[in-house]
């Protein structure tokens, strides 16, 4: 129970020209076709097992949607298959089948009983859409003086009220308070654990990275790239940098994890390397040490602006920390081809024990959408150890002082 | 076979979806329930109060103060229920967009919902109407059991022959709007109003062709008169309704892939 196997998947919709056309091809016996067909989504293959967790990404119009949409059944694949086994719970659209009028608890029956379920099964699990909701006397209301967000817990509470085979998430997370998105996020988490599989959309890179075992990247209708969710991502996100001139290279570093570098090559990173307070360069700090971080520059073609970004990711590929010589006020004018900078960027090792990736970036503003001379991801890694402070937790050295008073 | 075992395991959905279109007309209403009773009793009231008593409308041949409002009623009160049936099922589909869109379920139950709500609303109706003939002592007797089988080959011709309509409707919406003028020339085409009687001879022969005719003559045979139906004449009729109904479900499967890309 729990697979997904998709092979040869594509959907086209029909273009005609006009609608006299459509009609000349429903009445005319025998007649041509009269319209052209426009691909969304081509040649998609994957089988996911059960228990794994896949997160699908691509820029608006990627055929995401339209993929998931197949997946569910709702539309028809103009080519290929899909097989699902088991129960699958979609929360594509939360809220479908809600009427103003009534109550949260007579939504829920009637939203529970679109996705299949019975009417005494929803009877025996309101309980416990009533306590994830924690909307209170609210379920006993007409949904129209509800806010947009206890909708939307509502919504939530009854796709979710029992665990499916399948599980597949479009962006619906996104909606809702913190609190609430943190419960929702935490109650897929406990699905997958159980065994649910997971079908991700989303933009949001840590959902995708924390949660997913693989990602697929579409572009254009088509699988750009599967593999780890780090890797694809970081691809992701130099397919989004530009999309003419970029070249967009991955290559696998001496450790096993994928490179990859983009851009448009106006300038260039010629050397990275992070060096301790005597002067030595380092793959191993201390928390709390002092750092320098040294990136050699390249210019090749007379470009109006440089600006050096850069970020510290941790294990997981989250950002720890990151900014850009924009944002600092020192964007280097008018740069001539074949200068060369060093720039030297100094900071303490504030971060918890574990090992850290640099990614650099080379723009002309202060953000990489414009123009992006440069992308590198892993352009160093670093080991955080420590040694001299006391035992803590997390990714963030923040030593307190405590004091402790009996009283 | 398929069809019926999703639908089958969608009943509750079905049940409550008829019972919520129900309960959503009158929600937010002081007497809630008892506008369903107050408009059809008012339309009674109009037509036998107005034609019996004010205009003293006669029909020919038949004898009694109620006799064309019974004739009258027998055929407004079933073609309300064709006509209603058929105006939903023409736009079943269409509106209905956002949840064939986006959700994957038997889509065979939103004109099965329309059916049933529709007849829900007749049966208050008939219910009303027949209380009329009984108080004022025109009940025509056991012949009205021979409205349920009539009554169902109406239904099924409305729901094969609106459905028909509500795909092609999804692809070219002047169905809808071409059905909303034809309707009209429609009604006015079926002795609902006047006795076919009346008719020229060439009009009556015309009408012949109109698939209702024989289903109003039944209706009003029994009401009017307490005659049992003419089973020959309906017998076509019933078997048009059935094929037709067969062939819209063919058609709904054949488009339903497309209907949803063309939502």
């Amino acid at each position: 129970m729990g697979t997904i196997k998709v092979s040869g998947l594509g959907k086209a919709y029909r273009h005609y020209g006009s609608r006299w056309q459509r009609l000349a091809e429903w009445v005319v016996p025998f007649s041509r076709t009269r319209h052209t067909l426009k691909w969304v989504l081509q040649d998609i293959s994957f089988t996911l097992e059960p228990g794994h967790a896949v997160g699908i990404i691509g820029i608006n119009g990627a055929g995401k949607s339209t993929l998931l949409k197949l997946i569910t059944g709702t539309t028809q694949p103009t080519t290929g298959s899909v097989s699902v086994s088991g129960r699958v719970a979609a929360l594509l659209e939360l809220g479908m089948g809600f009427h103003p009028d009534f109550t949260g608890r007579q939504n829920a029956y009637m939203a529970g009983q679109l996705i299949g379920l019975r009417a005494d099964e929803i009877g025996a699990l309101m309980p416990a859409i009533e306590a994830f909701a924690e909307i209170g006397d609210y379920l006993d209301m007409p949904l129209r003086v509800y806010s947009s967000g206890m909708q939307m817990r509502l919504a939530f509470s009854i796709a979710t009220c029992k665990r499916p085979d399948v599980l597949i998430v479009d962006e619906a997370l996104s909606v809702g308070d913190a609190y609430f998105q943190h419960k929702s996020f935490d109650r897929i988490r406990q699905f997958r654990e159980q065994g649910t599989t997971l079908l991700i959309v989303s933009h949001d890179k840590a959902a995708i990275q924390s949660i997913c075992d693989r990602a697929i990247l579409l572009n254009g209708g088509r699988v750009a790239l599967e593999g780890d969710p780090e890797a694809v991502m970081d691809y992701y996100n130099a397919l989004l940098a530009d999309s003419e001139h970029a070249q967009v290279t991955q290559q696998q570093t001496a450790d096993g994890r994928i490179q990859t570098i983009s851009g448009t090559g106006e300038a260039g990173v010629e050397e990275v390397g992070l060096y301790n307070a005597e002067g030595e360069r380092v793959e191993v700090v201390r928390v709390g040490e002092m750092l320098e971080l040294r990136v050699k520059v390249a210019v090749h073609k007379s470009i109006p602006s440089l600006v050096l970004g850069y970020g510290i990711k941790d294990r997981l590929g989250q950002v720890m920390y990151g900014t850009n010589t924009w944002h600092t006020g020192q964007a280097i004018a008018n740069p001539a081809a074949g200068e060369r900078y060093v720039f030297a960027l100094r900071f303490p090792a504030n971060f918890g024990v574990g090992s850290y990736s640099i990614q650099t970036a080379l723009v002309d503003r202060d953000t990489h959408l414009s123009s992006n001379y440069e992308w590198r991801d892993l352009a160093a890694v670093f080991n955080v150890i420590n040694v001299d402070h006391c035992v803590f937790a997390g990714c963030l050295w923040n030593e307190p002082t405590i004091s402790i008073e009996k009283q | 076979m398929d069809v019926v075992s999703s639908l089958w395991r969608f009943r509750g959905f079905i049940l409550s979806s008829v019972k919520r279109e129900i309960q959503a007309r009158y929600r937010n209403s002081l007497f809630g329930f008892a506008w369903m009773v107050i408009q059809p009793l008012a339309m009674i009231v109009v037509y036998t109060v107005i034609f019996a008593q004010l205009m003293r409308s006669r029909l020919p041949g038949v004898d009694g103060t109620f006799a064309y409002s019974i004739y009258l009623c027998a055929g407004i009160l079933t073609w309300g229920l064709f006509s209603e049936i058929m105006h939903r099922m023409v736009v079943v589909f269409v509106d209905n967009a956002n949840l064939i869109k986006k959700l994957n379920f038997p889509r065979l139950c939103l004109p099965l919902i329309v059916v049933l709500s529709a007849g829900f609303n007749f049966a208050i109706i008939l219910g009303l109407f027949f209380a009329f003939l009984v108080i004022s002592g025109n009940f025509p007797g056991w012949a009205v059991l021979a409205l349920v089988p009539l009554l169902l080959v109406q239904v099924l011709f409305a729901a094969g022959l609106g459905g028909m309509l509500g795909v092609f409707n999804v692809f070219f919406r002047d169905v809808g709007q071409m059905f909303g003028v034809l309707i009209q020339f429609w009604f006015w085409f079926t002795p609902i109003v006047y006795p076919i009687s009346v008719l020229p001879e060439w009009a009556a022969a015309l009408m012949q062709l109109n698939p209702l005719l024989p289903l109003m003559e039944a209706y009003q045979g029994i009401l009017v008169l307490g005659r049992w139906p003419d089973w020959g004449r309906v017998a076509p009729i019933a078997a048009i309704a059935v094929l037709l109904c067969m062939y819209s479900v063919l058609l709904f499967r054949k488009h339903a892939g497309d209907m949803v890309d063309e939502l």
